[in-house]
């Protein structure tokens, strides 16, 4: 990923033609909330996501820019399952991508990739 | 099917498609080089041998405090100590000297080498210790301390001297050359990576805080003195570091799976100068 900003303003310009629509604040339950802290938990933590290696989350320090930003995710995908799909084996959208293919890999179990997904789809 | 061909060449020059079909070494180097040109247009072939420290590769800041690393380096007493080793004689009076071409000076730019007579990969640190087990004295570890430190002064007598490998079209030879190439290019570990994800496609850009550097010039400044480490290390010992990152098991250091390695990483090097041993964070 050589152009991370490129990619940001274009995600950025996904939200302004959506307009407030999709982005609309969805009451939020405790429960929810617990699974999206320990989402981020696990993205953050070295020895399991470490999703900051190569991508810019809000919040993580020292992230690095081999991926793009996570931000505006529900614009980007807008389908939860693809988002799942994306984190799961990332290899279904790029063959060769150098991005970790998590689940087949068990580098994260089932049930965690469903809290990541919580975490980075609240992005 | 020249066109097809020529295509190809294309294709691989802009990197769309990963260098991993069978190609002869000399079509290789010439696909390597032309693809870290193209990624670090900045960068002078020369260049890319100070690693992420390179020109065009790292910041302005990064650069400066390097250089001023450079300036005493930390090396210079590992680098003393190995050329009293090196000109210590043996128990039986002979010294390093006597097993190598011109008396080991100035002939770094030519290791790891393809030797005809054994049909193997042969490795300067390899040598250094063929050269003590046939004097009598026992081999020294791998990867560190007196080796590191006798391949550095080795290395030292051969700055500015263009690295020289050549792949004779012997079957053993092309063997680990493509050896080399394959672990080079093949994802590995449970994370999945292959050396060319980072210091290829992803090289210039930054893992977590770690700006990775370009393959192509890697092996001019080994050994390597590192900060991390507090010492000199031989490319074998970060091949294990780097083999261990992505979760996979290190091979051993001097197993013909990285003598392959180093073989075929030279071979992309060649024509770029000796500066070893170089300073790393
Ligand atoms: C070693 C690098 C690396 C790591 C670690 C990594 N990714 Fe990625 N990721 C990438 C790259 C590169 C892409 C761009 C698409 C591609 O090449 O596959 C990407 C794409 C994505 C995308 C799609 C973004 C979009 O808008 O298209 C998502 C979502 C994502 N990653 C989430 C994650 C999460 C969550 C983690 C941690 C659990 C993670 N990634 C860890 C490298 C990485
Ligand atoms: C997950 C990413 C990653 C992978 C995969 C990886 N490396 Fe590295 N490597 C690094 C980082 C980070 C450094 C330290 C910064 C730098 O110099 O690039 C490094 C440093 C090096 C260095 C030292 C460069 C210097 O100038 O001192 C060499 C040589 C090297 N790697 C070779 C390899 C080889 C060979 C492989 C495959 C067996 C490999 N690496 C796989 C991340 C990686």
């Amino acid at each position: 990923m050589r152009n991370p900003a490129k990619l940001v303003s274009s995600a950025a310009s996904v939200i302004a033609v959506l307009g407030t629509l999709a982005l609309a604040p969805v009451a939020v339950s405790a429960e929810e909330s617990s699974v999206i802290d320990e989402g981020k938990k696990l993205a953050f933590d070295r020895k399991k996501g470490n999703c900051l290696a190569c991508h810019q989350i809000a919040g993580g320090d020292m992230a690095g820019n081999i991926g793009p930003p996570l931000i505006a995710m529900k614009a980007r995908f807008p389908d939860k399952a693809k988002l799942r799909e994306q984190i799961y084996d990332a290899r279904i959208a790029n063959p060769n991508t150098i991005m970790i293919p998590f689940g087949p890999h068990q580098v994260l179990s089932e049930s965690e990739i469903d809290k990541v997904v919580e975490y980075i789809y609240s992005l | 099917m020249k066109k097809i061909a020529l295509l190809v060449t294309a294709l691989i020059a802009v990197g769309i498609l990963p260098i991993v079909a069978n190609a002869a070494p000399e079509d290789d180097l010439k696909a390597f080089r032309a693809y870290f040109k193209k990624r670090f247009p900045d960068t002078s072939f020369q260049e890319f041998t100070n690693g992420n420290y390179a020109v065009g590769i790292a910041s302005a800041d990064k650069r400066a405090q390097w250089e001023d690393a450079e300036e005493f380096p930390p090396y210079e007493l590992p680098l003393e100590k190995g050329q009293k080793l090196f000109e210590t004689p043996f128990a039986n009076g002979k010294t390093y000297a006597s097993c190598f071409k011109n008396g080991g000076i100035g002939i770094r730019q030519y290791y790891p080498y393809y030797d005809p007579n054994t049909k193997s990969i042969k490795t300067l640190e390899g040598e250094i210790n063929e050269c003590r087990v046939k004097n009598g004295e026992k081999p020294l570890k791998w990867k560190k301390g007196d080796i590191a430190a006798i391949s550095a002064y080795m290395a030292s007598t051969s700055r500015g001297k263009a690295i020289d490998i050549k792949v004779p079209d012997e079957p053993e030879a092309l063997a680990a050359y493509e050896r080399g190439k394959h672990h080079y290019y093949a994802k590995r570990g449970q994370l999945n990576m292959s050396c060319a994800d980072c210091h290829m496609y992803n090289s210039g850009s930054y893992i977590r805080a770690d700006l990775l550097s370009a393959s192509l010039g890697h092996p001019t400044g080994f050994p390597v003195y590192r900060a991390k480490w507090g010492s000199l290390g031989t490319m074998h010992r970060r091949f294990g570091g780097c083999n261990k990152q992505v979760r996979a098991k290190p091979y051993k250091a001097q197993s013909d799976e990285y003598k392959a390695l180093e073989y075929f990483l030279n071979y992309m090097s060649n024509g770029q100068k000796v500066n070893a041993p170089s300073y790393r964070q």
